[in-house]
């Protein structure tokens, strides 16, 4: 325990112990700051064996060796004293491994460094942190000897620079007195000092007073590894070492919006257009704004053009002319390590920071590595409506100035939001360490002219990274999907029998018997993945005795509990849509109904709503009915159970012969839809596993496997839809609920095309869907299986998505589906977790005159309105889970990755296809995992072929090694955590046919 | 005040004034203060037991304090200049009342913060009385671990003895000049009479 004093100074000495300093607040008040500080005594040098230091150096592993190190200049040992500058420009050199002199950190330089740069600051900290280094920081500004006052007319950098060459001044003279000479004894050799400076007037000075001083270039040069270090020295220009703080105000960065009335009068007399801003996932500095005007969207390129648009806003913007325009760029500019030296305060204050930042992104903004095609290219010039809503956030922990865990002072930080669709959003926090390693939540308030980043609130903390709930939590925030309990309005319009409501005994009165057709003794079975709960659809086939076959799907009849206008309608007309997740399913409507009372459960009477057809052995329509039905599903088979039953020769019984007949109707109505052009469409599924349905962790991943029953379920689904669809449009031509898929503009596949035409000579035909189908059939490599799996993964993301809409609302020649070649099309067959399908059997109620249709389904734009909605959550409940299966997988990744550490297998390591390339990255597409990724270079050695979609990379010995599109590459996958961030993200390296880990 | 003097003891009153000068940005405190009032009753909660109140029934002890440069352990300072004002002013007291702003950066604790310390580090605030060993105020705002309480407490506690030294060299020191004032009647006198004895 250190002795408890009061030192007591005369006022005399205030001038050393008090520190005075102006400061100029951000509402350009001047306040005068004084600090006391402490001088004393017992600061340690942290040199080993030092005879004064020695009790108050700790910890005493960090201390320096007593003789410093060797140095072909320094035969007697030497310390380095490096100045600020050199930690500001030359930190990857002193990250190095191969640099370890030992270093004496002195305060000055690492207060200065804080100041100047933040993140250099983390970067130094956690250099001083590292093992392998021997640094040890010295507090001059602490020990009475080498305190400094900043003299009248000096300036502060003057002031530190001699700060600097006091304290090795000191420190030569404290090593000198510490080792005097003893007689009889050779004077020991005494290391030097060296004050590492690039500036020459302070290395003059140093000299003067007799100090080492040398230019970081010199003292490298003379180390044993110099050629390998010399590659790490940054090359400064002379006026980057001083930068010069502008006064004056803030430094507009961005140009103001035009006003609204200008921007609605120029998108009306089309010299401005209107669109959806997206924003360019590979590339931070770059967007895309679709508008009719133009078939290739328009490109927006840097942050000025860019101009504060967030994904998703309707903005207007200002197309340049011709000769300005450019194409894309064909790099990955990843918003985290080109900006890892930004700092957060940057914005408001500090000027020259902004220069440097500008000066990288003006680099890779600027066209020289171009290709040719050139693309629309504008500028945002206002914002119609923000897409603003809460965003799931990390807090970058270098944007940090206290991680003190219990600090309390107001941060400015950077929140990193978990889509890479966006921009850095700064926020003022006073519990910013404590929010470190959380998933946060953040609003962004505005976005001002001054400020690069635009500025949010912190909302509240979802819980610790990684933990599921708040990977669950934030996933559902992060695709709006609603996922709070159902209300008790809600739940008071479900059935007052709960569990116990059963279909109640026939007869006329019953209202549920109304019109129904008692079909229990059909033999009607459900197929469906295993584990479903939510059955909604079963199937019947049986031989008429005129030769023709009889076949039923049966859907649970969700109208009937669900009635127009009640809370549980317009709540389940909010949500849209069921969302399945990997571990959670988040219903559209409550459970009892989508588990229990509508779900076809087998053995049990339940109420449906049947299509019926009678079709000949050739599988063309005789005749189709609609009835409200009850029903009595004799069997739920998965689809595997239904396939083995299928194909067991002893089984005779009448539902493995109605199976039988359903799958022999089903081959023909395939064939009949892929003569007719439908295309068979593929995307990358996989399947999680679990460890046990508790702990949900999974254990690993394969591809789903696809029987001839998936097959044989989904041709009735389409059947039946195709002929609800026909009914409703014929009875409610202005209302009817339908979906349809535009056929994709032709420009959409003209990279995938050239693709193919280059790489494999093979041709893509797009003129209509028959074509695409049977081109898509040919592309075929011998050698590869996967190949035409890859391209039509390829194709179809080159597709528009399919929507709902209303039949009133678009021409009739645009009704039609692409992808499945129909005229017309509808879902009617999943009423328990889609809502455009509750209105569907609402409509063909009252089309059958089951029950007349609710006014408000006459109304055209109210139709609309709620397929809006639905189209919305439908595609974010598919980015949801789609989401979700990549968390898992990650997870299973990790769990594969540890697994492997601990038998020593190595790393996960898997085969991928090359799907896209760039200047300096590979796009690969892991198939057995589903999961894309991304493959960056560091070093700018790689030749990039544009036109060939070739990538050659130096190998180590022999030629280069050239990787095109479609390449098959093998990848190493590892799961690791974002450093700032503690965003876990799968981070890939190319394995073979050349090992990138270190490129 | 009338309805505030109590029958058996004095009643004490204590007025805390923080100048807008005070700190390094300029910030009007307003009389109404609440954190200012709540300096106030601390303060006085902090002397009741100390000052010998029985002894001046139906009256009052005022207490001003001014805080007219402030950075950092503003309530310890408080107390301390208090405890050393009322001792000169004369007024009975049990004991000396001795405080001191403890904190705890990482896992060392630290004592007499200043400003900045105090924005960043937990921190608690302890008044002793040095003779008896009784600990009469223990406060704190902010959240510190307990592992660490036990240390920080003692920490002060030790502290305040040592703050007790220093308090009761200066209370000597000031009646010693006190008293030097006080003399030169008496001296100047003798003086005289030594003039005639020499003369």
């Amino acid at each position: 325990m250190v002795e408890i004093t009061i030192r007591k100074r005369p006022r005399s000495e205030a001038v050393i112990t008090q520190r005075k300093f102006f400061k100029k607040t951000a509402r350009g008040k001047v306040i005068k700051v004084l600090r006391e500080r402490y001088l004393r005594d017992d600061v340690g040098c942290g040199i080993h064996n030092c005879r004064e230091c020695s009790e108050a150096c700790t910890p005493s592993s960090s201390l320096l060796p007593e003789s410093g190190a060797e140095h072909s200049l320094f035969p007697d040992g030497h310390f380095v004293l490096p100045d600020t500058n050199v930690f500001l420009s030359q930190m990857d050199l002193l990250e190095s491994s191969l640099f370890r002199p030992p270093i004496i950190l002195l305060q000055t330089v690492v207060e200065e460094v804080r100041h100047r740069s933040l993140p250099l600051y983390n970067r130094l900290k956690a250099l001083m942190a590292m093992d392998d280094k021997s640094i040890w920081t010295f507090y001059n500004e602490y020990r009475s000897e080498t305190a400094v006052v900043r003299e009248e007319n000096e300036t502060p950098n003057d002031r530190n620079d001699r700060g600097i060459r006091k304290a090795t001044a000191w420190y030569k003279e404290h090593l000198q007195l510490n080792n005097p000479p003893v007689r009889g004894k050779a004077p020991r050799k005494l290391p030097t000092f060296v004050l590492l400076t690039e500036d020459a007037a302070n290395r003059q000075k140093a000299e003067k007073e007799g100090l080492v001083s040398l230019s970081v270039r010199k003292y490298v040069e003379g180390m044993k590894d110099s050629p390998q270090l010399l590659d790490l020295l940054a090359s400064i220009e002379a006026d980057e070492i001083e930068p010069t703080r502008a006064a004056g105000g803030k430094q507009i960065l961005y140009s103001e919006y035009l006003p609204s009335a200008t921007l609605i009068s120029g998108v009306k007399a089309g010299d401005l257009h209107q669109g959806h801003f997206n924003a360019n996932q590979y590339n931070y500095l770059e967007g895309s704004v679709s508008v009719p005007a133009f078939t290739k969207p328009v490109l927006l390129i840097g942050r000025e053009n860019m101009n504060r648009a967030t994904s998703g806003d309707i903005v207007v913007v200002e197309v340049f002319p011709d000769s300005e325009w450019k194409a894309p760029a064909d790099e990955v500019v990843d918003q985290d390590s080109t900006l890892k030296n930004d700092d957060v305060e940057s914005g408001d204050e500090d000027e020259a920071e902004d220069d440097i930042v500008t000066r990288t992104e003006s680099k890779v903004t600027s066209s020289e590595k171009r290709s040719s095609e050139k693309q629309p290219t504008g500028r945002v010039v206002g914002v119609i409506k923000r897409n603003w809503r809460p965003y799931v956030c990390h807090i970058d922990s270098t944007s940090l100035t206290s991680i003190n865990s219990t600090s309390l002072s107001v941060q400015t930080v950077f929140a990193t939001p978990v889509s890479r669709l966006l921009p850095r959003i700064r926020l003022r926090t006073r519990q910013a360490p404590s929010l470190i390693g959380q998933k946060i939540l953040v609003s962004i308030d505005r976005w001002d002219v001054t400020s690069r980043y635009p500025e949010g609130h912190f909302v509240r903390a979802l819980g610790k990274v990684e933990s599921k709930e708040a990977e669950q939590e934030s996933l559902l925030l992060e695709f709006d999907v609603p996922y709070r309990p159902f209300g008790k309005a809600i739940l008071d319009c479900l059935p007052k029998e709960g569990e116990q409501w059963v279909v109640p005994p026939k007869s006329d009165t019953s209202p549920e018997w109304r019109e129904r057709e008692d079909l229990r003794s059909v033999t009607i079975c459900s197929i469906d993945p295993p584990g479903c709960q939510d059955i909604d659809d079963a199937l019947h086939a049986r031989r008429l005795p005129n030769g023709n076959i009889e076949a039923g799907v049966h859907i649970a009849d969700v109208s009937h509990f669900v009635h127009a206008d009640t809370p549980m309608d317009s709540e389940a007309a909010s949500r849209g849509t069921t969302v399945y997740l990997v571990d959670k399913r988040i219903d559209m409507l409550p459970s009892l109904l989508g588990t229990n009372l509508c779900s076809l459960r087998p053995y049990v009477e339940r109420l449906a709503f049947s299509a019926i057809w009678e079709l000949t052995p050739d599988a063309d329509i005789v005749n189709v009915r609609f009835t409200k039905s009850v029903i009595a599903s004799k069997a739920a088979f998965t689809y595997e159970e239904a396939q083995i039953r299928k194909d067991d020769p002893n089984q005779k019984d009448d539902l493995t012969e109605g199976i039988r007949l359903l799958n022999s109707i089903a081959i023909k109505l395939k064939a009949k839809r892929m003569a007719a052009g439908a295309l068979n469409l593929a995307s990358p599924e996989v399947k999680i596993h679990l460890d046990s349905s508790e702990s949900s962790d999974p254990i690993d991943v394969e591809q789903k496997e696809l029987r001839e029953t998936n097959s044989l379920v989904e041709e009735f689904m389409l059947l039946a839809n195709i002929s609800v669809a026909q009914k409703i449009q014929e009875t409610f031509p202005q209302t009817a609920v339908l979906r349809r898929h535009m056929p994709p503009p032709k420009t959409n596949f003209e990279k995938l095309q050239d693709i193919l035409q280059k790489r494999k000579g093979l041709t893509l035909d797009v003129s209509s869907s028959g074509s695409l189908a049977a081109s898509l059939d040919k592309c075929i490599d011998s050698e590869e299986p996967a190949f035409n799996t890859l391209v039509r993964i390829m194709a179809t993301r080159c597709m528009l998505s399919a929507e709902y809409f209303c039949s009133g609302s678009v021409a009739r020649d645009t009704f039609g589906h692409y992808g499945l070649a129909s005229p017309i099309y509808t879902h009617f067959t999943s009423p328990i977790r889609r809502y455009a399908d509750v209105l569907a059997h609402r409509q063909l109620a009252a089309a059958i005159g089951y029950s007349p249709l609710h006014p408000s389904l006459h109304g055209k734009s109210h139709v609309e309105r709620i397929l809006d909605v639905v189209n919305r959550r439908h595609r974010m409940a598919q980015m949801a889970s789609r989401a979700s299966v990549e968390f898992y997988v990650g997870l299973a990744l990790k769990g594969r990755e540890e697994r492997n550490k601990a038998s020593g297998a190595g790393a996960v390591t898997e085969e991928a296809f090359v799907i896209r390339t760039f200047r300096n990255g590979l796009g690969v597409f892991v198939s057995s995992l589903g999961i894309e990724g991304l493959i960056m270079f560091k070093n700018d050695l790689q030749q990039f072929d544009a036109e060939n979609y070739t990538l050659s990379i130096p190998a180590p010995s022999g030629p280069p090694v050239t990787i095109s599109v479609f390449d098959k590459v093998v990848v190493r996958i590892e799961v690791e955590k974002d450093k700032n961030t503690q965003r876990g993200r799968v981070k890939m390296t190319l394995v073979s046919p050349i090992d990138s880990k270190n490129m | 005040m009338r309805s505030h003097t109590f029958h058996d003891r004095a009643n004490i009153n204590v007025e805390v004034v923080v100048a807008s000068f005070s700190t390094g940005e300029r910030r009007k405190r307003l009389r109404g203060d609440k954190r200012v009032l709540e300096f106030a009753a601390t303060i006085k909660a902090t002397f009741e037991p100390v000052i010998r109140t029985s002894l001046y029934p139906r009256s009052q002890i005022d207490i001003y304090v001014q805080v007219l440069q402030q950075d950092g352990s503003t309530l310890q300072a408080c107390i301390n200049a208090t405890t050393l004002a009322l001792i000169n002013a004369g007024i009975p007291m049990t004991d000396f009342v001795c405080a001191v702003t403890g904190g705890v950066h990482s896992t060392s604790p630290m004592l007499d913060l200043t400003t900045l310390e105090e924005n960043d580090i937990p921190h608690v605030t302890v008044a002793v009385m040095p003779k008896t060993k009784k600990v009469v105020l223990v406060t704190m705002e902010t959240r510190l671990h307990v592992d660490r309480f036990e240390e920080i407490l003692n920490l002060a506690r030790d502290a305040g003895a040592i703050l007790h030294q220093e308090m009761k060299e200066a209370v000597l020191s000031r009646s010693a000049s006190l008293i030097a004032m006080a003399e030169p009647v008496t001296k100047g006198q003798s003086r005289a009479d030594d003039d005639v004895i020499v003369d």
